[in-house]
């Protein structure tokens, strides 16, 4: 075995190293929301965050039609996938202790971690091509497919965590079965159910490569469900396409600014009111 | 977690309960089956899924599979232009794997350093915080990593790795090409630190549920610090971090945006870092939108989405596998 000093020595040289790899990690975060701010705090005025983008080229050019159609994404979005995700946990956490629960349980973990363009895909197949053309719909469906199984997780999760001493209140109390878990075990479980979705509507918010398959983009407001709408990450995009014109790129990093505010306020919001919650959503979402 | 779950009433219905339930509501389709019957639909849903996924994608692929056979897989070119169409997945087949395999090469040590730093050696008061802030990496949207990866550090690697490389060993085959940063090399790094939140923080769950008992007794007879995590932590902890780096492939597979933004776009097999690519991702995400309803080259890319789906399938099943066994089954204080 090698002498004291040099083991020593060793556990330094360990401490340095993985204290090297801490800042490589957060070097690139750090420059990220540097950029972010610098390039895009000089677009950012009222007029810039409320009137629709239209012509690119156009001065007065801007991104309220984006961020009004990621607001609605997230809307339809939340409509679809709670009710199933919400659901879906409740049948894991109460009845899910079987084979077929824990089946579930696996393909929502793969679900969980599917190419988010292959999603686009199904949604494609299904939504555009019935409708015959892209659609704020189809987008909803593809985002909602991202969102459902972490909803699901965090439900299954939080519902495992309420204590059994308030179901067996509730069952000598002669309340049935489904009342208690919807009335009692679900409102007791809310804070880490509220938790999961605002992780996942966190999300949602800043995915693309759905949206490029279903929504497709609009240079103008919401015009209805089965129209194509604008959002956030898709102006981006577009914008990036059309970098070229200096005015599109300026447009682009303020909208990367203002997606980038809502993504990190929901999830910086979320992991400030719940310390030390599952391990599970803040991994993933 | 465990003490919890046995104090729980048994879920099931016993026979004992069921006999009192019986009683009670006799030959009566009660309220709880239909809510149990409802919920088992509604988690149904997640299996019709990926269902519908498997069955959509397939449908799509058949035309060009017909068309081109095999050599949908083994073909090396992809032409879109009508007259002359032909196409092939392996391109991005190969690309997918090479911006991965940078990604895992450089992503995961990083990661597994930062777990064994945060979980093993930190001081107390900084763990927490830390591991917050590595976990923003994740929340950051893939399409603004694009961005910045496009005008920041796109020109960090070109100035600062790719021309010095270039400069010096540009005569090996694989570093051939003019340094632009468009390439196979910056997608990968950039894939490789969109990666680091998933491994280290899976890493560090897993090592967070080696027991105790491990590290006591490295340290009783006299291990350093750095010596407890390599003899009692690691070893334990090894096919966790496995499942997290197979689990961080899967991601670095899926990752569209940022990769599509970066990599140059052009399909052709990958044979030098600093040349421009295409993944199946971006390939998909760069064309679909072009291409006509009902068309080959519509078909081709779903084909590609049904390879890059069976990929990702694999991946995942895999990995969750790897992953549950340390976490679940050795009954981690994890959830």
């Amino acid at each position: 075995m090698s002498n004291r000093s040099f083991r020593k020595f060793k556990d330094r040289l360990a401490y340095g190293l993985g204290v090297l790899c801490v800042v490589l990690a957060m070097f690139p975060l750090a420059s990220i929301l540097f950029e972010v701010v610098r390039n895009g705090l000089p677009a950012i005025s009222v007029g810039f965050l409320t009137r629709p983008t239209g012509n690119i080229t156009d001065p007065s050019s801007g991104i309220g039609n984006a961020i009004e159609g990621t607001l609605i994404l997230i809307g339809m979005t939340c409509l679809i996938a709670v009710p199933i995700g919400l659901f879906a946990g409740i049948y894991l956490a109460e009845f899910g202790d079987n084979k077929f629960g824990r089946t579930i349980r696996f393909l929502n973990d793969v679900l969980a971690e599917f190419p988010s363009i292959v999603i686009g895909i199904l949604a494609f197949s299904i939504v555009v091509v019935a409708i015959g053309h892209f659609s704020a719909m189809a987008g909803a469906v593809a985002l909602s497919i991202i969102m459902l199984p972490i909803v699901t997780r965090t439900a299954e999760e939080s519902i495992k965590l309420v204590p059994s001493s308030i179901r067996d209140a509730a069952m000598a109390l002669g309340i049935r079965r489904w009342r208690t878990s919807l009335s009692i075990v679900l409102v007791t479980a809310k804070d880490g159910i509220l938790t999961g979705i605002m992780l996942s509507i966190a999300r949602i918010a800043g995915e693309t490569a759905p949206l490029l398959l279903t929504v497709l983009g609009s240079g103008f407001f919401f015009s209805g469900v089965d129209q194509p709408i604008d959002a956030l990450p898709l102006r981006i995009f577009t914008d990036y396409k059309n970098s070229n014109y200096p005015s599109a790129l300026a447009q682009g990093w303020g909208a990367a600014l203002v997606l980038v505010v809502l993504v990190l306020s929901l999830n910086l919001g979320v992991r400030f009111l719940t310390r030390g919650r599952s391990t599970f959503a803040r991994a993933r979402a | 977690m465990a003490v919890s779950e046995e104090a729980r009433p048994k879920q099931g219905k016993t026979p004992a309960r069921a006999r009192l339930a019986s009683l009670r509501f006799p030959r009566r389709f009660s309220c709880d089956d239909v809510f149990e019957a409802s919920s088992i639909i509604f988690a149904g849903v997640i299996v019709l899924i990926i269902v519908v996924t498997s069955v959509f994608l397939v449908r799509g692929s058949v035309p060009v599979l017909e068309s081109f056979g095999t050599g949908f897989f083994t073909g090396k070119n992809w032409i879109a232009a009508a007259g002359s169409e032909s196409y092939s997945a392996l391109p991005f087949v190969l690309g997918t794997l090479v911006t991965s395999a940078i990604a895992v090469a450089v992503g995961v040590p990083l990661s597994i350093g930062i777990a064994i730093f945060l979980a093993e050696m930190a001081p107390w008061s900084v763990r927490n915080p830390l591991s917050r802030v590595i976990e923003l990496l994740a929340a950051v949207p893939s399409i603004v990593y694009g961005l910045w990866g496009l005008f920041v550090f796109r020109l960090w690697i070109r100035d600062y790795l790719e021309t010095p490389i270039s400069n010096n060993v540009g005569s090996f085959p694989v570093f051939q090409g003019t340094p632009l940063g468009l390439d196979f090399l910056t997608a990968g790094l950039i894939l490789a630190i969109m990666i680091i939140p998933t491994v280290s923080s899976i890493s560090n769950d897993v090592m967070m549920a080696v027991p105790a008992s491990q590290r006591e007794a490295a340290y009783s007879i006299g291990a350093t610090r750095w010596e407890v995590v390599r003899t009692g932590v690691l070893g334990y902890a090894r096919s966790g971090i496995f499942g997290a780096t197979i689990l961080g492939l899967g991601r670095a597979v899926g990752e569209t945006m940022a990769v599509t933004m970066i990599i140059g776009n052009i399909p052709a097999l990958p044979a030098s870092f600093f040349q421009h690519g295409a993944t199946m991702a971006s390939v998909i995400a760069n064309e679909f939108s072009e291409a006509d309803p009902g068309s080959l080259h519509l078909s081709a890319l779903i084909g590609i989405g049904l390879t890059l789906f069976l990929f990702a399938l694999v991946i995942n099943v895999f990995a969750q596998l790897m992953v549950w066994r340390v976490l679940k089954v050795r009954g981690g204080s994890v959830e």
